[in-house]
Order: C-alpha cells, then structure tokens, then sequence
C-alpha cells in the first residue's frame, strides 16, 4: 500500500532549491491541486525570474519562462488564446510580482483575469543573492539593505493582498503560509480555491504564500520558519482579503 | 499622361479630409491612381487640417503634395501658407465668405466662392466644403462632374445615406455658382 | 480578385492581419500607428477573435508573448518610443524561437521626439531590436497595397522561421490612403509540435524558455539560430530595382523616401541624368548582392533617408566602399522633398559625389 508518493504533475527530478527553502512544500501543494482536480493535461504554468525561474522543469504540464514581472501578461495571452481549454497558472517570487512586475499585476487583477497566481513572498531577492525585496521588512538587513531596511529612505513594505483587495476587478485574494503542518493545509486549500475559481470562469485569483529564505536570512531552516511566524505574519496577517463569490452569497 | 495635386487647407472640423475623400474615391472609380494623405497630430484639434490628394495616369510617388494644381483654402491661414505654392497656371478655389483677402498672383485662376454662406443659406451649414468641391470639378479641367454620386456613395456611411442627396444639391450649387 | 478600395495604410496593416488569420491582438495606444488598435477593437470581436488594450507596451508584447507560445497567429503595433519598450519581449521571443509580427509605424526622436514621419528606427529594428544576438524580419513597405501584402507575408515567413517578423512603416504609410485590393491569402501549415497547448497527457511536457544557464549549451542555440538566419539570407531577400538598367547613379531608399526618390528621377531623366533605385523592401535580410552587383556598373550611391543616415552603413558594407556613398536626408519628423533629391542627383552627376 502506497502510504506516500509524488504528486503525478510533479516532475521526476531533483530540484535546485535550497535546504530548507519552503519553495519545494509550495511546488508539491501547486502538484497535489492538479493532480486532485485532474487538469495536469490542459495547464499551462508560468514561471518567472528568481528563485523558481526554473519551475518549468519541475511540473509535467506545459510550461513557459517569462521575462521578470511579465508573467501575467504572458498568462493573458496564454489564457486568451483558448480560453476554454487552458489552465494557466503564474507562480511568482516578490520581486517579480510586486516590483518589476507590478503593473502587470495589478492590471491582470483589475482586468480579472481568468487566471490562479501563486504568489511566494519571502521578503528578500534570492537568485541574485539577497537583497532587499519590496516585501522586505522595516529594519530588514538584506545585502542592499545592510544598515536595515530604512523606510524613511526607501519606503515601506508593500501588501499586495490589502493593496489588490481594493480593487473591484479581482476575484479572490487570500494570504497564507507555510511555516506549519496547520497552515500547509490552509495553504492547500487556498491553492485549490484559486484553481477551481478558474475553472469555474470566475477570475483572478491569487494566493499570496508567506515563505521563508534561510540561505538569505542567514538562519537555520528552523530558525528562518520561527522567524516567519514571529516578524512575518505579524506585518502581513493571514486570511481571505476578498472572496467575491463568498461575499455575493452573503 | 497627367498627374493632378490637390491640396485641401482648413480648420479642423471643416470636412477637409472628406472632401479629399471624395476627390480620391473619384479618381479609383475612373480608374486612376490615386493617393490621399492628411496631416495629422494636435492641429487636428482646431489648428489647419489639410489634406493631399494626387489623381494621376501613372504611378503615384511621393504623396506629398507641395506644389498644388488646385488649391482650395478654406481659411486665411491655409491661404497665406499655401497661395504662393500653387503651380503657374494652376487653380485657387477660395471661400470668401471667411476669406476677405484677394489673390495678388495673375498667372493663376482664382474663384471666390461665399460657400459657408451659401451652404447657411441652404440649411446645410456643414456642406462648404462640397460646395467648393463642385467649384473645383467646374474649374479644373481634368476634372467632370459625372459620377460624383458614385463617389459619394463610397465615402457616405450606409447609416448616413440619407445625407447623399443633400451632398450633391452642395455639389452642385458649387459647380454652377458663376 | 477582390475589389480596390481605398485604405489607409495603417488599417490596411489591420485588415491584412485578419485575412492572414491573426485573431489575437494586443496594443497600447500612441501615435500615429492608433488607427491599427481601432480597427482590431471593432473587428476582432466579431469574429471571434481577442483585442486587448494592455496596461504598456512591456505587457502588450509580453501577452503576445503568451499568445506566440500555443502557436496560434498573434501581432502588436506601436510607434517608436512604443517598439522600444518593446524591445526585451522581442528579445525573449527570439530567444524562445517565437513566432509573432510587431508593426512600428516610426515617428521622430529621440526620447519622446515627435508624432510626424521618420525611419530614425532602422538601427534598432535591423540591428538591435533588444539585449542579445538575435535577428529579426524587418519589412519595409513603400504603398498601402504592400502594407497589406507583407503583413500576409511577415506572418508567414514568421511561422516559417519560428521567429518575430517586423513591419518598418513610418506615419506617411501609415496614414495614407491608397487604393489597395485585399485578396484572401493561402495560409501555409507549420509544424507547431513544440506549442504549449496543453500536454492532454498525450505527450511530454513543452516548454517555451529562453533560460539556458550552461554556456557551451547557449552557443550552441545561438549557432543554431543564425544558421536559420543564413538560410534567411539566402532565400528571402526582397528589393525593387527603378531604372537601374542604364544607372550611373543609384539611389538607395526604402518605404516613403523611395517614392519621393522616384519624382526625383523621372525629374532627373527628363534632364538626361542616368539614375535608379534599389528599394530594399527586407531591410533585414538586406540586398547586399543587388548593392554589390550595382557598385559594379554605377558611379555612385544616394542613401535617401528619413534620418540622419541609418541604413547608408548598410549600402557601404554591401558595396564595399568601391564607389562613394553619400547621405541625401531630412530628420526629426521631417521628409526630404523630391526637389532636394534632385539635387542631391544633380549633384552626383556633376561629380560631387566623392
């Protein structure tokens, strides 16, 4: 009896994240919805540029490489192309989504687009090695930050659910983490939500996963997810920021 | 072998590129070539509107026209800019009852036409510019008033058909206005 | 045959798009290539089809993008400022061996520059349509009835080679109307196996990528590519040749200036003045044979340009500096008149041209 195994629209190959990063848990949770919701055969994934740049190598489904913040223009067009037969879904780090990408996403929320963002927000640049992210918190030592993130001088950490969330466009926000078994589950569950509100035509829908980097934190793997749930969560609380279906049912 | 540049000037909102319009789909219906080109950019907004049309034998080159055969201005500015352009020999088709200003050159035909007058006095204020198109199938010889409804009909909108019989009454007024 | 109507070139670009079988259009609006995007916002939708005013001209290329990776027909237009913002989607499309057709309708610059006609984007659209080695088709229409006809074309050789064709126009052609007879094209199938439409857990997963991390790996597609590039070359030059038979002077100019070239020699004839045209209508690839062949027989070359002298490198490099080649142009939005390339010839003939 098989008690535990790979989700089928995970590839079969060894990732190139680092120990104790939490990008592996969010792959395999992505994996699991599709393999639940059986639709591996008509998705199409977008990775970005970061950590994850190399996604396409990791899930079985079709996949695309996106210049940096561009996926959910790429997205659009991938959905627009065949918008009944495609499942496309972004996964993006903080850089790509809420700095270089910002007006991408934004106008892919405002327009609700039919598509499931996965949003991974781990406060830091961590492909380039470590510097300071638009999420990184005040105070935050990154190497671009090294006296601390100064918000007098560079601003403050931006909170894409609380930003998007008053827009009239997107359809269903939610923030979530994976610093513990109980928020994995929430975790899932958000993911699968953001899955079959495309499926169900019903639009945007990201899911913002509160993450850890302990290469780039410079903190033990369990180190870095204590850390998450003591300065994380507490600046970028979890739970639904909008649920238009939910809220119309009301 | 002939080649005809025509230079229609105005304000924005004049119907110049219309009237060129015209003059264009006339030329494609005798079988010419033709090119049709205005200037465009802010001074569409109220500043000049002008528009180039070439009707021609052979192959049309540039689609610029710079040195006109027929000049229709229909305000003092497009006069004073273009009046001294116009070949020897050539036509100047002038609405006088927003241009004062009278011709100084005596090696072109000059025709003062009252068509925004005119076009008042008819109940179709906005027809000027027909009319001084009708002015210029009279006075340029390559040009004939046949099939100006046929033309008319290529550059009418179906949803504005109706507006045809009261563009040619403009036409015409223009063409017989001695 | 269809009828002749009368089009402007920029709609005429449009109407040619769909006849080809685009059905997805992205843009973003700016001047004076604007007529493109409203064409496609009333027509696409009633054929079934997607118009999609982006949020920039980064996203519009990048939607079409999205739309080049499931294999289906798909283009962009913009001007100048507009094709440059462009220019890291053209890259990444290259570097993923997309197709997908890109229409600059250029105006002058630098910077935001002007609104009126020029061809100041030659460099950029011949040599350096983004970051990395890469090429790109690049049409240059010199009627209305050839914006029409080289979009249907562009798409093809697109899909043809797997990469990004452009359309070179400028505002003259974009806004003129000539009269142009659209007949239905025959559309050529190309292998899309590589397309991302779903693996219908019929296949292995495709994956649209431009990353390549390992270097010998990166030179190796890029060997690859510009051998694509070679055959290129070889097949898919495209030139018109104006009274060259007898020219001891040849002209070099493409879209507008061409047609402003040929007043100037029938001008110049009707004065015994023996010249002609090379029109390059692929500025990439580039007529360099037809150059070479005329540094033979010519005594000199007249680059006629809307810019301040972009593709005369071009004409030199083809004709290997064997005869002079000198700059007849006007910048900054502004078109040389036939007069002045009449003298530019008269000029030559006298030979001042050294």
């Amino acid at each position: 009896m098989v008690v535990f195994e790979k989700p089928k629209a995970l590839a079969d190959v060894s990732m190139h994240y680092c120990p104790g990063c939490t990008h592996g848990i969010i792959h395999r949770l992505v994996a699991e919805v599709i393999d639940e919701l059986g639709i591996e055969g008509k998705t199409i994934g977008v990775a970005p540029v970061g950590c994850s740049v190399m996604a396409y190598n990791y899930f079985n489904c079709d996949m695309v490489e996106a210049a940096h913040g561009r996926a959910p223009a790429v997205a659009t067009g991938l959905k627009r192309a065949d918008p009944e037969n495609h499942i496309v879904f972004t996964y993006q780090g903080d850089g790509d989504l809420a700095s270089i990408g910002m007006a991408e996403t934004v106008h892919s929320a405002t327009r609700n687009e039919n598509i499931t963002v996965i949003f991974v927000n781990n406060a830091i640049y961590g492909m380039t090695g470590g510097q300071m992210a638009p999420t990184s918190l005040p105070g935050q030592v990154t190497q671009t930050s090294p006296y601390g993130r100064d918000v007098n001088h560079c601003g403050f950490p931006i909170k894409v659910c609380e930003m998007l969330s008053e827009l009239d466009g997107p359809e269903y926000l939610e923030r979530v983490a994976v610093n513990n078994v109980k928020n994995v589950k929430k975790a899932k569950m958000a993911i699968k939500k953001a899955f079959e509100n495309q499926i169900n035509g019903k639009g945007f829908s990201l899911v913002e996963v509160v993450s850890s980097c302990p290469t780039n934190w410079g903190m033990t793997p369990q180190k870095a997810l204590q850390w998450v749930e003591e300065n994380m969560i507490p600046y970028y609380p979890l739970g639904v920021y909008k649920d238009r279906s939910a809220d119309k049912a009301e | 072998m002939k080649t005809t540049q025509i230079l229609i000037a105005g304000f924005g909102g004049q119907g110049v590129l219309f009237a060129g319009k015209l003059l264009a789909y006339k030329g494609l219906i005798e079988d010419k070539n033709v090119s049709w080109l205005p200037s465009y950019g802010p001074e569409m907004r109220g500043g000049t509107a002008n528009c180039s049309v070439i009707i021609s034998d052979t192959p049309v080159g540039s689609p610029i026209v710079s040195a006109p055969d027929c000049l229709i201005a229909m305000n003092l500015p497009s006069l004073l800019k273009y009046k001294d352009s116009v070949v020897s020999g050539g036509v100047i088709i002038i609405d006088s009852t927003l241009i004062t200003e009278k011709i100084d050159r005596d090696d072109v035909s000059v025709y003062y036409v009252p068509a925004t007058k005119m076009a008042n006095d008819e109940g179709f204020s906005t027809l000027a510019n027909m009319i001084l198109i009708g002015k210029l199938l009279d006075a340029c010889d390559e040009f004939t008033i046949d099939g100006t409804e046929a033309a008319l009909e290529k550059v009418i909108p179906p949803r504005k058909a109706e507006m045809l019989g009261i563009n040619l009454k403009a036409i015409k007024l223009g063409y017989d206005f001695k | 045959m269809a009828k002749k109507v009368l089009m402007k070139g920029n709609e005429a670009i449009a109407e040619a798009a769909i006849m080809a079988g685009c059905r997805h259009y992205f843009g973003y609006p700016i001047t004076p290539q604007t007529e493109i995007a409203a064409y496609m916002a009333k027509r696409m939708p009633k054929i079934g089809g997607t118009f999609l005013q982006a949020e920039s001209e980064v996203a519009a290329i990048n939607m079409v993008y999205g739309v080049a990776s499931t294999g289906k027909r798909v283009m962009t237009s913009s001007s100048s400022p507009g094709v440059a913002l462009k220019s890291e989607g053209l890259s990444y499309m290259a570097g993923s061996d997309l197709p997908g057709l890109i229409v600059n309708v250029q105006r002058g610059g630098p910077g935001l520059g002007g609104i009126q006609p020029s061809q100041s984007d030659y460099f950029m659209a011949t040599k350096a349509g983004g970051h990395g080695d890469f090429r790109m088709i690049v049409l240059a229409p010199s009627s209305v009835q050839e914006m029409a006809d080289l979009t249907i074309k562009g798409f093809d050789l697109a899909e043809k080679y797997r990469m990004t064709s452009m359309i070179l126009a400028d505002g003259t052609m974009g806004q003129m109307m000539e009269p142009v007879e659209l007949n239905e094209p025959e559309i050529k199938e190309y292998d899309k196996s590589w397309a991302v439409t779903g693996t219908k857990m019929q296949r292995k997963h495709n994956i649209i990528n431009s990353l390549s991390l390992i270097p010998d790996e990166l030179e190796k597609l890029n060997f690859e590519r510009f051998q694509r590039y070679k055959q290129i070359e070889e097949n898919e030059v495209m030139y018109e040749e104006f009274m060259m038979d007898d020219a001891e002077i040849c002209i070099a100019a493409f879209g507008i200036a061409a047609r402003i070239s040929k007043n100037a020699i029938i001008a110049a004839r009707e004065q015994g003045i023996k010249v002609g045209l090379i029109r390059p209508i692929t500025l990439w690839p580039f007529p360099t044979e037809a150059f070479a062949k005329a540094a033979d027989k010519v005594n000199s070359f007249i680059s006629v340009e809307l810019s301040m002298g972009q593709m005369i490198e071009d004409v030199r490099l083809a004709t290997g500096c064997k005869k002079p080649v000198t700059l007849c142009n006007r910048a900054g939005g502004m078109i040389p008149s036939p007069e002045q390339v009449l003298e530019a010839i008269v000029n030559a003939a006298k030979g001042g041209n050294k």
